[in-house]
């Protein structure tokens, strides 16, 4: 089997896998991390998001062939403590019921806020609708969203005023 | 080789998983004790015979463990599948045990029968049928922790009291952690009067009826959570099994030659459900079963579709047994005129679980014992499963009962469970099996089909004054062994049966239909049907009659005060009568099931596509008393949200006698840009404790369709909703 290089979490990994082996399944059977999910195999829940250089993606579909050399993020190194405004966001509003395809909601909406820091409501559905959720927790999704952006905002605003105050 | 090291937060994970595991939890206080069954509880074990097939004949016991640094941690046999349970259970341990909300998490029992019971989870019973005893379970534990430090400073037990884990003596005001008092109390003898010790007055509840946070969040924010597929054993392999194609086809042979060329195949094996095929990991095996080549023994159905199923079920539909019979109904509507008459058809679709994590089970079986790690609903029928193939005693069975990714009913059948006890048992090794997305859909145990003819009269006022319920669908009671009483599969006639309306002439009929597609309790049951259907038939009267829906039912709950109340209070809160935007109508339904009654109104418009779209629900639960507020509007708006999917888009597709449905294209499920705004509105005023995990699911697809009445002067009779608008 081939060899591959990975950076996963700041980590660089190196294993050998089969070329066509999904992302997916080279994170949850070969690092380990099986915090990024097994939904469809086929794009259609994005219970597997993680970020590929930043970017959201389906790492069902994804294989690590595609993906030598890059730098993944997976929810497990999404924070070292669930210190994100997301995931704080996420306890505050009590989103997730059984919680399944709730790292893919939040690797989702952390893709999100990096591209848009403040989503309306329209914005949340169109960049969020391709996660399912079989419990319906979305309302939350989007009150925990809305709640991680005011948070974020904040600390972007103290940060900028100490800045200031400094300068 | 791959490489294993690293990721340091998941060989934490993997610890705990196996501190759990091993058991090797012995610090500290463990309380264990007899409590007796309780006047509700016979609500579950008939609740639990209802949904999992087996019964809750044993004892409750409750697990309580004060750890030294003074953590509570408490253990449940009941299966957290989303609906809040391991949080709920704990808030009534909680409560009585006089601790501090952050000082408590909650965790799955390792099933016991002996300790605990029988082990089921579903009829939403977990907490109305345990209320009193997981209180007791606080209480005799809180007073074991008092007569310990009584004991110690020598004083009368009765001159401490217990306040946020710390025992205090009046007199004195001496002070002693529960942490520092754990080891005495565990050698004190556990109170032997079950009545004892006295439970709170619900005016000193400070745990109870507040929305404290979930306990099982923090991990499913971080991906720690340990759901079944997350499971990793020393040495497992992970297995698919590809079933046959065909409903009734079997394996003829095969040739697994190709498959076991393919690197980290391990195995090709032929077990009862199909053949599987084992490797190192899930691609592996994913890889080997794209090589496998099988000859299929074709199934004797090859003519089956939806539609031929269809006719069977309206074919059936006369000749049922009588579940209901008031007054003269043929009479009543043979007198009628044409003009105040009306005759429907209805009928229901098979409806899939699709739980977000496919089904799956972890097995090890050695000699003389077995250990499962599984997402299950019952770890008991779990038990049973393996006993039966391994040849073990269940005593020699370990069940480690994991998060489940969705349960729905499904995770109390055990297909799952079976696949892995023999894949292990022909490898000799632990052995994860894993239905892809596919294979989950398609190996059956739907909610049932059916077709209801439905015939009605209104008087000369335009009031309800016959109704006919002729109902033909698929037994679940039939397919699982279970006997009828009177011909009647009780869970088929749920909320027809019990119809609350004073219409003085009432029939109702139930056939069942046999049918080669096998079914299974599906999230609230035969209520799941009926509760759309009854309410839209209503709602036809009420168009028939010039009558308000609301008004009307109203009218006819005289004698159900809180059914009343119920749907009061959802008219009031949806505007019912006042002005909607243009293009949009407001529907209304009402249901009772497992002891609860939910009122749903539903604003929608219909899009240029033909599609339905819900815009604002708002539901209104009466369920008696409420343990965890935020968990009973969760419980709601996640029924609303299973019913809402159902209703537009749900159905198993059949062709030419093979199911044909396989992913998430094919089985649409709401989504964010989807899903309504959604209000819900508790009460709960001491009347008897209702269910939550089920009764916000039935009324949705009702309020959705008489909101479509009211837009189209259609009534929608048949589901999904979705393929009749868009086809209309």
């Amino acid at each position: 089997m081939p060899a591959y290089t990975l950076t996963v979490n700041g980590e660089p990994r190196r294993f050998e896998a089969a070329a066509d082996t999904p992302l997916l399944w080279v994170l949850r059977d070969i690092l380990n991390l099986t915090g990024t999910k097994y939904g469809c195999g086929a794009g259609l829940c994005r219970a597997c998001t993680i970020h590929l250089d930043g970017e959201a993606s389906f790492s069902c579909q994804i294989p690590i062939s595609a993906a030598e050399g890059r730098r993944v993020t997976t929810i497990e190194g999404l924070s070292p403590d669930r210190s994100h405004p997301l995931q704080q966001a996420w306890i505050e509003e009590d989103v997730p019921q059984c919680g399944y395809c709730q790292p893919g909601q939040i690797m989702s909406a952390a893709a999100l806020l990096e591209r848009t820091p403040s989503p309306s409501d329209d914005q949340i559905d169109a960049f969020m609708k391709s996660n399912l959720c079989r419990c319906g927790t979305y309302n939350r999704i989007r009150s925990a969203i809305r709640r991680a952006a005011q948070s974020k905002a904040a600390t972007r605003a103290s940060a900028n005023e100490e800045a200031e105050n400094h300068g | 080789m791959a490489e294993q090291s690293g990721a340091p937060s998941k060989d934490e994970v993997s610890r705990r998983s196996f501190l759990q595991i091993s058991g090797g939890l012995g610090i500290g206080l463990v309380v264990s004790f007899f409590v007796p069954r309780s006047a509700l509880a016979e609500i579950e074990a008939l609740a639990a015979a209802a949904t999992a097939g087996v019964g809750s004949g044993g004892e409750i016991n409750a697990y309580v463990r004060i750890a030294p640094d003074g953590s509570v941690v408490l253990s449940f046999p009941k299966s957290e599948m989303g609906q809040g349970v391991l949080t709920s259970l704990a808030m009534l341990v909680a409560e009585e045990l006089e601790v501090d909300w952050s000082k408590v998490r909650s965790e799955h029992a390792i099933a016991n029968e002996a300790r605990y019971g029988k082990w089921s989870t579903g009829g939403s019973s977990s907490v109305r049928a345990n209320y009193d005893a997981f209180r007791r379970a606080g209480a005799a534990a809180r007073e074991l922790l008092i007569a310990a430090a009584a004991e110690q400073w020598h004083v009368a037990p009765g001159t401490c009291r217990a306040e946020k884990g710390v025992v205090i003596h009046e007199g004195s005001g001496r002070r002693l952690a529960y942490a520092a008092l754990a080891e005495r109390a565990a050698k004190l003898p556990a109170p032997s009067e079950p009545s004892e010790p006295k439970l709170k007055p619900r005016e000193s509840f400070r745990v109870i009826g507040t929305d404290v946070r979930r306990l099982d969040t923090p991990a499913k924010v971080d991906g720690s959570a340990i759901f079944g597929l997350d499971v990793r054993v020393p040495g497992m392999l992970f297995a698919q099994v590809v079933r046959p194609p065909d409903l009734g086809g079997a394996v003829a042979s095969f040739d697994a030659r190709a498959a076991l060329a393919v690197e980290g195949v391990r195995a090709v094996v032929e077990i009862p459900h199909g053949v599987a095929v084992v490797g190192t990991s899930f691609w592996a095996a994913s890889s080997g079963r794209k090589q496998l080549s099988i000859v299929w023994k074709p199934g004797p159905h090859g003519a089956l579709d939806n539609e031929a199923i269809r006719k069977l079920c309206l074919a059936a539909v006369e000749r049922g047994a009588t579940a209901r019979n008031d007054g003269d109904v043929a009479r009543a509507i043979a007198g009628a005129g044409a003009a105040r008459k009306i005759e429907a058809v209805y009928e229901f679709p098979f409806l899939a679980h699709a739980t977000l994590e496919p089904m799956n089970c972890t097995a090890s079986v050695l000699a003389d014992r077995c250990e499962l790690w599984a997402p299950t609903q019952s770890p008991t029928s779990a038990t049973d499963a393996a006993a039966k193939i391994t040849g073990l005693p269940p005593e020699k069975i370990r069940v480690n009962t994991t998060l489940l990714g969705g349960g729905f009913g499904r995770r109390s059948a055990t297909d799952f469970v079976e696949d892995a006890v023999h894949l292990s048992k022909h490898m000799k090794l632990p052995v994860q099996v894993v239905y892809t997305r596919e294979d989950d859909m398609k190996a059956g145990l739907y909610r049932p089909v059916g077709a209801n003819v439905l015939r009605g009269a209104v008087d000369a006022e335009g009031w309800p004054i016959a109704w006919e319920h002729r109902i033909a669908s698929q037994s679940i009671l039939r397919e699982k062994g279970w006997p009828f009483k009177d011909g009647i599969d009780f869970a088929a006639v749920e909320g027809v049966r019990n119809l609350p309306y004073a219409i003085p002439n009432l029939f109702v009929s139930w056939a069942d239909v046999e049918i080669p597609v096998s079914t299974h309790w599906w999230r609230s049951v035969g209520s799941s049907q009926n509760g759309w259907v009854t309410e839209c038939f209503f709602d036809e009267l009420c168009a028939l009659g010039h009558k308000d829906p609301v008004e009307a039912r109203t009218r006819l709950l005289a004698k159900h005060p809180r059914h009343q109340r119920v749907l009061a209070l959802a008219a009031e809160k949806a505007g019912w009568g006042k002005p909607l935007a243009k293009g949009r109508a407001l529907g209304v339904a009402l249901h009772e099931c497992f002891g609860s009654i939910v009122a749903q109104t539903a604003e929608v418009s219909l899009e240029a596509d033909g599609q339905p779209r819900v815009h604002r629900v708002v539901c209104v639960v009466d369920c008696g008393e409420v343990v965890h507020p935020a968990g009973v509007r969760h419980q709601m708006e996640s029924g609303i949200t299973m019913g809402l999917s159902a209703a537009l888009w749900g159905e198993v597709a059949i062709e030419k006698g093979r199911i044909t449905t396989g992913n998430f294209d094919g089985y649409p499920i709401a989504r964010i840009d989807q899903m309504p705004r959604v209000e819900t509105f508790v009460i709960a005023e001491g009347d008897p404790m209702g269910g939550i995990g089920e009764p916000g699911t039935p009324p949705i697809a009702a309020a959705i369709g008489n909101a479509l009445l009211k837009l189209t002067g259609k009534p929608i009779r048949r589901l999904p909703i979705g393929r009749v608008t868009r086809s209309a």
